[in-house]
């Protein structure tokens, strides 16, 4: 019961962790309609950058936001890649997100070398009944509860939210009323930066990372937000939790090297789901 | 004075031409019809005036604020209709009273019951409404409509053209209608242009283009 409980609450927290990334690749492609590839990456450039700024002798808190906000930029930057060029399609913009994220791998080897690096969170556990629970996993927890509250707040209640929902609901009648479309999609690169980032500062110090984890990272997160089409950030964070209690039990009870598996076989389960309620839905159409 | 004023717009896609050397003048306070066949550039026109597509060449200015109530309504189906009408004032969102809707449901009141519904949801007329609505949110000198009466019933296109009007006499509102309906729009408007094939072939008054045989033949289906 103790392992399960444990287990249950890692899981939660990695979860959240894919939650915060799903809801960034969310926030660019319902704007854009771009599946931005490299939104791992994000989370990869924070959770080191953050590690460097604490070794440099950073307190926690500013290092973790300065992280956040370096991610943010180079969000800005992809997007900027990506779909600065006016007519770039979605899926031009998609491939040069997976280059880029191809070519940050050497930026970031440069920088941190190649082994897996991690930073102190909070430390110390709670005993809840037999089992320690990091204190960090519910650092976790309660952040990306803010963040997504705020989100939540920020697209349904603000100007600037609603105009957002606007260019994504119809990006030809945002231009008619004089939204820059452009530029709402760098914000949302920026945006899904600084929340990949968010989720790079989390995890670190409960799963070390290097260069490479935005696979696994991208992974995780591509199939959470495919539960909610892309569009929905609520759905993403019920896949995201699943996802992450799923990877935790299997790591615990299995083997850690399956995590991966479970992932993609979610998302393949999950796709051909999709596929089989748009199939019936047609076929009741047709009727 | 001239709200809008185009000269030798010239647009292409790729190798095939929209525009080939189109002019038009809107002057302030005027109503002006834009007729013609399906494919003959209108919307391309209404694109360019507005600056979301870029002419190869020519020349086109706006004075003023204009606002466009698009082809098909084109609302923001996920948002509601108080949004949808809020976010029609974007591009005057420095000043905090611009988002005020209430002046828009005072001109159009039957959007009122509709404020807190989605904007997706609602019949084509209600929505045709809507996108009046956000269209005056802009506070336009000139409103320009892309094809008024698409897919609407007779009346309720009666009642909108009715609406268009008063605008325009009680706030001297300018407006360009896109339309198919070339007896409606003729009905409604001073002026008009006729565009067939990127091309203007015909303009003058109303009456003079109502007049026009040729016109009448392709256009308002026999000889009055």
């Amino acid at each position: 019961m103790s392992d399960f409980l444990q287990y249950l609450v890692a899981g939660l927290a990695v979860g959240c962790g894919f939650a915060l990334l799903a809801s960034g690749l969310v926030a660019v492609h319902r704007v854009t309609h771009v599946v931005n590839f490299a939104q791992g990456m994000f989370a990869v450039v924070a959770g080191l950058t953050a590690g460097s700024l604490l070794s440099a002798g950073l307190p926690h808190g500013a290092a973790e936001l300065l992280a956040v906000l370096v991610a943010g930029a180079v969000g800005l930057l992809v997007g900027l890649i990506a779909t600065g060029k006016p007519g770039t399609s979605a899926q031009s913009a998609l491939i040069v997100t997976l280059g880029v994220g191809f070519v940050a791998y050497a930026v970031e080897i440069m920088i941190w070398g190649d082994n897996p690096r991690s930073h102190p969170g909070l430390r110390g556990s709670v005993q809840i009944a037999d089992a320690y629970v990091q204190k960090q996993s519910f650092l976790v927890i309660g952040v990306t509860a803010v963040v997504f509250t705020l989100l939540g707040l920020f697209f349904t209640r603000t100007y600037l939210g609603k105009a957002f929902t606007a260019c994504a609901s119809n990006p030809y009648a945002a231009r008619a009323v004089g939204i820059d479309v452009t530029r709402m999609g760098l914000i949302a690169f920026a945006l899904g930066g600084m929340l990949g980032g968010a989720a790079g500062v989390l995890l670190t110090p409960l799963l070390p990372i290097s260069y490479n984890s935005d696979v696994l990272l991208i992974t995780s997160g591509f199939a959470a937000a495919i539960l909610g089409g892309l569009t929905r950030p609520g759905l993403a964070l019920v896949g995201a939790l699943i996802l992450g209690v799923a990877e935790s039990m299997v790591a615990g009870y299995l083997d850690a090297s399956y995590q991966t598996v479970v992932a993609l076989l979610l998302m393949l389960a999950i796709m051909i789901w999709q596929a089989s309620q748009r199939t019936s839905l047609t076929e009741e159409a047709a009727r | 004075m001239n709200v809008i004023e185009a000269e030798d717009l010239v647009v292409r896609y790729g190798t095939a031409t929209a525009l080939d050397r189109v002019g038009l003048r809107v002057a302030a306070g005027e109503l002006v019809a834009l007729i013609g066949p399906n494919g003959a550039g209108k919307s391309s026109l209404v694109n360019t005036v507005l600056g979301i597509v870029r002419p190869e060449s020519g020349r086109v200015a706006v004075h003023g604020r204009a606002a466009l109530v698009p082809e098909g309504r084109q609302l923001f189906g996920d948002l509601t209709v108080d949004d949808n009408l809020a976010l029609g004032a974007w591009r005057r969102r420095r000043d905090s009273k611009a988002r005020d809707t209430g002046k828009v449901y005072e001109v159009l009141p039957g959007l009122v019951r509709l404020r807190k519904r989605r904007a997706g949801s609602l019949s084509g007329g209600e929505q045709q409404m809507v996108a009046f609505g956000r269209a005056l949110m802009a506070d336009p000198d000139v409103v320009v409509v892309d094809e008024l009466s698409l897919g609407l019933a007779p009346l309720v296109t009666a009642d909108l053209a009715a609406q268009l009007r008063t605008l325009n006499a009680e706030r001297g509102m300018a407006v360009l209608l896109i339309e198919q309906n070339a007896r409606l729009a003729l009905d409604l408007c001073s002026r008009g242009y006729v565009l067939e094939a990127g091309r203007i072939r015909a303009e003058g008054t109303a009456a003079e283009l109502t007049a026009s045989a040729e016109v009448a033949d392709a256009y308002l289906g026999a000889v009055l």
